[in-house]
């Protein structure tokens, strides 16, 4: 079974956009090594390149390639399109954050661009290799990047924790397929699903026990209640810039490869996923929200609100409808919009030599800033859920499709939970408006954060109410795919 | 002929003892040991069942998964050393400023 193995530049073509990418990556560590004086370039040749790229990747047609290992489909456009737009809007505010955090530039943007490129080998994974490839592709350069602020006293624990933990979730999601490679003799994700169904496989204690470990490795990587303890403390000691980055990019690419390995390798055993589903989200729904409401740092609350809103996805994955698929993509891409804004404005509280990160912070923010003030309300009131805001929306279509699925009790609780959550949103609502604090504070608005927010305050408002552009372009994403 | 059953006991049970380790053990190093563990209980299975299904998926997935472990163990022991010098200590139990 020997072929010969010419060169053939065609068969590359798909994996062109995230070539490109690895170039803009190696490009950055020689600009930072051998240009110091130019290094004010790097966010814009950053931000200019994951352009370039996410141009390219709305433009490319859909394809299967390397044997089917890689999938170029309208599920995978539309995630790729989310994390490129994940890392654009974490470079726009990074300048700012490096300036006051006097965090060392070094290879942070190679990092994050590297990231970039094990997510989008993920959306496209259509093979468990590839798909475990494009994970670690992606956390490696994250573990780093939480790392990488060496004069912050918190950095390295936050990333020996999400080090160990990833490593650990990892090892296990490899275990379960392992036992689905051995189940199905494949590793191809489609293959599986015929495999699983030809053999009539759905019953096998083993096939249980693979799908038991990759649920848990995915919700380690999603940080989904119980296995979400890792959440909290990176998320505060990392540096804040880096903690609004993990928050969107890899937890949208995990759910893309959590919904492509559910959805399309095992679509048999929805039966036996959809109630574990639901179990955890209203697990993650209560840990997150209720434990968010005792916390006086504001970055933690923002990591447990994160933990909640990972609950609130899951209740499209749950449903197992394309319908539920949809809204859990649509809602990812929202999340990006209120959540990289509220991390924003939390940067912008930040002075040199002080985080500014608890609560008490936040007092008077009103007085000394409206429109920061203003701002932070909005995505706040997005991430409650309230209208004419795009989180409403987006909560809207993730009940609809876990309740016309049947999960009546999940549906209620979400519904309960969002309204705790309105509480510990709101608190720091009031502290912004009602309470006096410090004057001396002096906001400066960097041209990469004007953009950031304004870009993210238009996506909130504007999908809000216009939210028939995205919905459209999910609810074909997930039929295409 | 050692049949596949006993192979698979082998690498659930490496795993498993990978897992307590991780569990139970609180320093860094010996938890990155424990993770090498299971990632090995891994590629035994895959390496079996690659061998008796007659395909070469499982194989080339194993060599994957020794490269990645490779780069892996590289930024684990980076950050253990990036530790060590801030806190003097790689027990995870000392590892207690971030909580609540």
């Amino acid at each position: 079974m020997s072929t010969t193995v010419a060169v053939n530049w065609a068969a590359v073509e798909p994996i062109i956009p995230e070539l490109l990418l690895v170039g803009i990556a190696v490009l950055l560590i020689i600009l930072d090594l051998f240009a110091p004086r130019q290094r004010q370039l790097l966010p814009w040749l950053t931000v200019v390149g994951c352009l370039a790229v996410g141009v390219m990747v709305l433009g490319s047609r859909p394809a299967v390639a390397f044997g089917g290992m890689f999938v170029i489909d309208g599920y995978a456009v539309f995630f790729k399109t989310l994390c490129l737009t994940g890392v654009v809007v974490t470079t726009l505010m990074s300048e700012h954050f490096r300036r006051i955090s006097g965090m060392h530039q070094g290879e942070y943007y190679s990092l994050l661009v590297l990231s970039a490129v094990g997510m989008l080998i993920m959306a496209s994974a259509g093979d468990l290799m590839i798909l475990y490839l494009g994970l670690e592709l992606m956390a490696l350069p994250i573990y780093a990047l939480v790392g990488l602020h060496k004069t912050d006293n918190r950095t390295s624990e936050a990333a020996i924790k999400y080090f160990l933990m990833g490593g650990f979730a990892s090892a296990l999601l490899l275990f379960g397929m392992s036992l689905l490679f051995g189940l199905t003799g494949t590793t191809d994700i489609a293959s599986i699903a015929r495999v699983i169904e030809v053999h009539a496989l759905a019953g096998n204690p083993a096939l249980a026990a693979a799908l038991g470990l990759l649920i848990a490795g995915f919700c380690f990587k999603v940080a989904v209640a119980p296995f979400h303890l890792w959440t909290p403390d990176v998320y505060e000691g990392a540096p804040t810039v880096v903690t609004a980055f993990m928050s969107v990019a890899p937890k949208a690419a995990a759910f893309a490869v959590f919904g492509r390995v559910l959805f399309y390798g095992l679509p048999e055993l929805q039966l036996h996923w959809g109630p574990i589903l639901a179990v955890l989200a209203l697990l993650t729904m209560a840990v997150g929200n209720i434990t968010a409401l005792c916390q006086r740092s504001l970055k933690r609350m923002l990591a447990y609100s994160s933990v909640a809103h990972a609950g609130y996805a899951l209740l499209g994955l749950l449903a197992g409808t394309t319908q539920g698929l949809a809204a859990t993509m649509s809602y990812l891409f929202i999340y990006l919009f209120m959540n990289l804004g509220a991390f924003a404005i939390l940067i912008l509280l930040a002075t040199e030599g002080n985080p500014r990160e608890t609560l008490d912070d936040c007092k008077g923010l009103a007085a000394r800033s409206p429109i920061a003030a203003a701002l932070m309300l909005v995505f706040f009131f997005s991430l409650i859920g309230i209208p004419p805001t795009a989180g409403f929306i987006g909560k809207f279509y993730l009940l609809k499709a876990a309740f016309s699925a049947g999960y009546i009790l999940t549906v209620v609780g979400a519904v309960l939970f969002s309204a705790i959550s309105a509480y510990f949103y709101l608190r720091v609502v009031r502290y912004m408006y009602m309470d006096e604090g410090e004057q001396n504070m002096v906001f400066h608005f960097s041209p990469g954060m004007i953009a950031a927010l304004a870009f993210c305050v238009l996506g909130v408002l504007g999908l809000g109410i216009f939210p028939g552009l995205l919905f459209d372009w999910a609810g074909s994403a997930a039929l295409a795919g | 002929m050692i049949p596949l059953s006993w192979y698979m006991a082998l690498a659930t049970i490496l795993f498993c003892i990978g897992v307590c380790g991780f569990l139970t053990r609180r320093n860094v190093i010996v938890m990155l040991l424990s993770i090498e563990l299971m990632l090995n209980g891994v590629n035994i299975n895959l390496v079996a069942m690659s061998y008796f299904l007659e395909s070469m998926r499982g194989q080339v997935f194993t060599f994957f998964i020794i490269t990645v472990a490779a780069a892996e163990a590289a930024i684990g022991l980076g950050i253990a050393i990036a530790l060590y010098r801030s806190r003097r200590t790689v027990h995870v139990d000392n590892l207690n400023q971030l909580k609540g």
